[in-house]
């Protein structure tokens, strides 16, 4: 277990491989402080989750690290090369090679659910419409939607629906890279537990590098090659295992099923960071 | 104690805001400009574009121009009879039109029907995510979103405006021939021969194209640039109307000072 705080402790190399890597990140939205001196790493060819409290920057972290933010300071490497210095046609070469999953979906409202999924082949591919409606109904299927489901707009989707298929959508080129905002709220357990075997399988057999955020422990300890817990001092980082024995109460609740009772008092993870 | 340097600073605030605006508008344009240039073409989202700003605002603006027209020919037949002019009907209605109400009114309409709905739509996209979706699936929203809806505003406004001059001179006609009692023949010869086709017809065409750039450019802009949240979507909506409207009255007097040189 490493910690990359202020101190700027152990962090990666740049230009390693296909390692996604912050570096002494400074991010603030107005007075509000995200991020003091971030550094930490996920791993590529691996599933890093992000675990941390409400307000602690998890969903900041991955559209740094997609471009979609610029740091006040700082570089976060993709694949070796800083987003956060590329300009803007740069970064769409970057952003071919990820997917991203977003919270609420972020699904094109006047698309039905399969051109959404087409879209980005239409754009980036050359595939016939026959390809195309091939690969789309087997990510949809992947994802334990099915064809008939196609035809709908997002608008007619129920919330675990439109995550499905959003992350459909994001897998839909096999991206080197894939950014997950909490892939598995409002699923129920079936859908959830298939997301994860989904996730872990793209994982195994395409060596995608996956940052996923997850309120979901049980989940985590399952997939999780790597964690990071956003704390406000500082990035904690390491194998689950290692982190759930970790002697930091905060950390230990973060990644346990069941939370001390003393930090519950203590105003959890968030009254941590005042 | 009311500070008596706060007016002054006030006014210091709105000025700098006012040039900040003014310009992330032309950078907005400038980026606008570049995907314009950029390929692909997406004929097929610009067809839909054109269909919705246009096609669906064929027969109110019909019905507006008309009415117009109609308005148009009673107020100026009541002010030639006082002078024994009422032959020259038809060129008052039809000058009026196509020098000033035509392209004016056209925007102003189109301002708050096609603007204010394009800030709208593109507002909630940014409220949802669905442009850093579109980033993220590395698709420009200039290209996709803003390029087709600027061509097809600039491209619409002057049809419809033409269409509104057109509507409004058959309303002033029924109205001026029908009504009141004009010969029909010294309507129509007199307004086609006060009628010049590169000052009147032509100048109008460039106000409407210049009109139809400048509520394209607001609206899309006004859009990108709201606030992620509804009220932010309401506000670039209410300053789209605002901004794209007092900015078309303002241009109307340079671009028809510049015409006449």
């Amino acid at each position: 277990m490493s910690v990359d705080g202020q101190d700027g402790a152990q962090h990666a190399q740049p230009g390693q491989g296909g390692d996604v890597l912050f570096e002494h990140v400074r991010m603030a939205f107005g007075s509000r402080r995200i991020f003091d001196d971030l550094s930490c790493r996920f791993p590529a060819g691996k599933i890093s989750v992000i675990l941390g409290g409400s307000g602690s920057g998890k969903s900041t972290l991955l559209r740094l690290v997609g471009g979609l933010m610029r740091p006040q300071a700082g570089a976060v490497r993709v694949g070796g090369q800083d987003v956060t210095r590329l300009p803007e046609r740069a970064l769409y070469a970057v952003r071919e090679q990820v997917g991203m999953m977003f919270q609420a979906g972020a699904l094109l409202d006047s698309f039905t659910v399969f051109d959404n999924l087409a879209f980005p082949l239409r754009e980036h591919t050359a595939l016939g419409e026959a390809a195309i409606r091939e690969r789309v109904h087997a990510k949809l299927a992947s994802v334990g939607l099915s064809e008939g489901e196609d035809l709908l707009l997002p608008g007619q989707l129920s919330g675990g629906m439109l995550k499905r298929v959003a992350l459909a959508r994001a897998i839909i080129r096999d991206p080197r890279y894939l950014l997950c905002d909490e892939p598995f709220s409002g699923l129920d357990t079936i859908s959830a537990r298939r997301i994860e075997n989904l996730l872990r399988g793209l994982n195994r057999s395409l060596g995608m590098t996956m940052i996923v955020i997850s309120h979901d422990v049980p989940s985590t300890l399952r997939m999780a090659d790597h964690v990071v817990v956003l704390l406000r001092k500082a990035a904690i980082q390491g194998p689950p295992a290692e982190l759930a024995a970790s002697r930091d109460p905060l950390v230990a609740n973060l990644i346990s099923e069941d939370v001390d009772e003393a930090v519950l008092a203590s105003g959890g993870v968030e009254g941590s960071r005042a | 104690m009311i500070d008596p340097t706060l007016p002054v600073r006030d006014l210091g605030f709105a000025a700098l805001r006012f040039v900040e605006q003014l310009g992330t508008l032309t950078a907005f344009a400038g980026r606008a400009l570049a995907a314009l240039l950029r390929p692909p073409v997406r004929f097929g989202l610009l067809v839909d574009e054109v269909w919705k700003l246009g096609v669906l605002s064929l027969v109110i603006g019909c019905v507006r121009g008309a009415a117009v027209g109609a308005v148009l020919s009673l107020q100026g037949y009541n002010t030639l009879a006082r002078f024994g002019a009422t032959d020259s009907l038809g060129a008052v209605v039809g000058l009026s039109l196509l020098r000033e109400l035509g392209p004016v009114l056209t925007a102003l309409l189109f301002t708050g029907r096609a603007g204010s709905a394009t800030t709208a739509e593109i507002g909630t996209m940014v409220a949802t995510e669905q442009l850093d979706g579109l980033r993220m699936m590395a698709v420009d929203p200039m290209h996709l979103v803003v390029v087709p809806r600027l061509i097809a505003m600039v491209a619409v406004m002057p049809l419809l405006s033409a269409l509104f001059i057109l509507c409004g001179m058959g309303g002033g006609y029924l109205i001026g021939v029908t009504l009141m009692g004009v010969d029909g023949g010294r309507y129509t010869s007199n307004l086609i021969a006060n009628v010049d086709f590169r000052d009147d017809v032509v100048g109008s065409l460039v106000k409407a194209v210049v009109f139809g750039l400048v509520v394209g450019l607001v609206s899309t802009w006004r859009g990108f640039t709201a606030r992620p949240n509804s009220a932010g979507v309401s506000a670039a909506t209410t300053s789209t109307v605002v901004t794209a409207s007092v900015t078309v009255l303002l241009l109307d007097y340079v671009v028809t000072a510049l015409w006449s040189l």
